[in-house]
């Protein structure tokens, strides 16, 4: 393969994640010193190396609002994540609640997680579950106005709620 | 800890396929991605962080018991070459290899269990084993996540598991794969229809080498897309089954190929043997077609069973940085070339010529099994 900057024999080559599209660069030991391969840990590795055009590949749907919005705990905003589709800590999931939503329409077989749980968190993790699914019997209950049985839903919840108060980190 | 010369000196357990019945299925592999809490993603994360996640990592990951005297490096202070073999044995990932300050790698001695530090995610840990074993190589990596876990702070998400850096690997952070050896798939043309039908039910296939679609020395490897939405073992189940039935048919037709045109298939291997026992100049490319012909044909019966063994061997140690690292220096292509014929002729010396006579009769298969279809 040839270096996609100047032609010659490649030597370092990356895959990169553009506009939700693999990419591959390939890139001779010169190109890739003046370039500063020699680090190629940043997400907009293509974009800077083969100019925008190398983002042009359809970009999915963009989300709407907020495009300045940043993650307090490491800096990411809404916009670099429209640009790589990745995340910069795991604190963005929680800031981008709502685009992660969006983003995993289709990507996977589910949208709730169903495997292995920290042995520290099992405990929170079932009851942060049995919670989830009553609110969703409570939502349901009240749509239907089933009132003896959405009260009876709310005890539970309650309870539940009670019995321990999850710590928050 | 253990030197890299060390480590490579000899090849892992699972590329000798020892124990395992390799024949079509080379190896699986499992990998888990998992991340810190309060750290910021590798490639999102400046130097200073990178470094400062490896400072916590480390130590938990050397403390491991499966990593007393293990190899432990930082990739900076490893050469091109030494990084490439790394990738050549498939220990780290290429992305993992262009990386530079604050990534390391720590390998288990037997190579067998391989942990990336500061890859795309925090940790990357990888299990191998030969032949089709997913569970047991889940089962080596299980006990690897829940030992760290006590000692390191993994994000975790109540509705989306394990965090991941792409969102592709959110959940279980899993992703499952087998090289799998299909020349009569490839020979009989029905590894078309085999791979369409593998990718229907969401799962990915990809020739090992080569670009594109070619597929050189009729490898590929099948794996899990999906992370999120099912447990490990709904996934480590389906991939399974999957495979064991994409393996039966690949047995199925090299039963129908000697059958129906043992000529052709007897054709194929000798010239297959000649090339390779007498080539001076040899590309890769052209060494790993015939390197898979010379597989089949052992385990055929038209050459020795542990044919198979060497040219799993070849596979391995043809390839160019491990070509570098036999020479001790930098080779130009036609050099890699010479030296590429040169090492297999030397490893195929005392093997005899194909016995087209002695094929290994129908039912002599201990893995076939039709009720899996
Ligand atoms: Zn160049
Ligand atoms: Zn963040």
């Amino acid at each position: 393969m040839d270096c996609d900057i100047c032609g010659k024999k490649a030597k370092v080559h990356l895959t990169q994640l553009v506009g939700g599209q693999i990419k591959k660069i390939a890139l001779c030991d010169d190109c890739a010193k003046e370039k500063g391969v020699t680090d190629p840990t940043g997400f907009a590795l293509a974009e800077m190396l083969l100019g925008k055009s190398a983002g042009k590949v359809s970009v999915p749907a963009p989300f709407q609002t907020g495009a300045g919005r940043r993650c307090a705990g490491c800096g990411f905003t809404l916009d670099d994540l429209r640009r790589i589709r990745r995340f910069g800590c795991a604190e963005c999931y929680t800031t981008f609640h709502d685009e992660v939503g969006q983003m995993l329409r289709g990507m996977h077989k589910g949208t709730r997680h169903c495997g292995k749980v920290p042995a520290g968190l099992m405990e929170l993790h079932a009851r942060t579950q049995r919670l989830e699914e009553l609110r969703g019997k409570l939502d349901l209950a009240v749509n239907s106005e089933n009132y003896e049985e959405a009260a009876g839903l709310r005890d539970e919840i309650r309870r539940i709620e009670l019995r321990a108060t999850p710590t928050k980190d | 800890m253990m030197r890299f010369t060390t480590l490579v000196k000899n090849p892992a357990d699972w590329m000798t396929g020892e124990g395992a019945d390799n024949a079509i299925v080379l190896t699986s592999r499992i990998r888990l991605a998992r991340n810190l809490r309060g750290e910021s993603f590798p490639g999102w994360a400046k130097k200073e962080e990178r470094r400062h996640a490896l400072e916590v990592m480390r130590p938990a990951v050397e403390a491991l018991p499966c990593m007393k005297d293990a190899f432990s490096q930082e990739l900076d202070d490893l050469s091109s070459v030494q990084k490439q073999v790394l990738v050549e044995r498939h220990l780290i990932s290429r992305e993992h290899a262009a990386r530079g300050e604050g990534s390391a790698a720590v390998i288990e001695r037997r190579q067998s269990i391989a942990l990336m530090l500061n890859e795309e995610d925090h940790l990357r840990m990888q299990s191998i084993r030969p032949g089709l074993a997913l569970r047991s190589a889940f089962d080596a990596l299980a006990t690897v996540d829940e030992e760290l876990e006590k000692s390191l702070d993994l994000a975790f998400d109540h509705e989306l598991g394990y965090l991941t850096t792409c969102p592709t690997n959110l959940g279980t952070g899993l992703r499952a794969s087998a090289m799998l050896h299909l020349p009569a798939l490839v020979l009989g043309d029905q590894i078309g229809q085999v791979l369409q039908a593998v990718n229907k039910i969401g799962l990915a296939v990809r020739g090992l080498y080569g670009e594109g679609t070619e597929s050189l020395g009729n490898l590929f490897q099948i794996s899990n897309q999906s992370t999120l939405g099912e447990s490990e073992e709904t996934i480590l189940r389906r991939l399974e089954r999957v495979i064991s039935q994409v393996a039966t048919h690949e047995r199925n037709a090299r039963d129908k190929l000697l059958e129906d045109d043992p000529a052709m298939v007897a054709d194929k291997i000798g010239r297959a043997y000649g090339v390779l026992k007498h080539a001076w100049i040899i590309d890769s490319k052209e060494a790993l077609n015939h390197l898979s012909l010379l597989r089949l044909g052992g385990d055929l019966g038209f050459l020795p069973a542990d044919t198979v063994k060497s040219c799993d061997a070849l596979l391995m140690d043809i390839q160019p940085a491990h070509l570098q690292l036999h020479s001790g220096r930098k080779l130009s292509p036609e050099e890699r070339d010479s030296i590429r014929a040169e090492i297999v002729r030397g490893r195929l010396q005392s093997l005899q010529a194909p016995d087209m006579g002695s094929t290994r009769k129908k039912n002599d298969s201990p893995d076939q099994n039709p009720e899996i279809l």
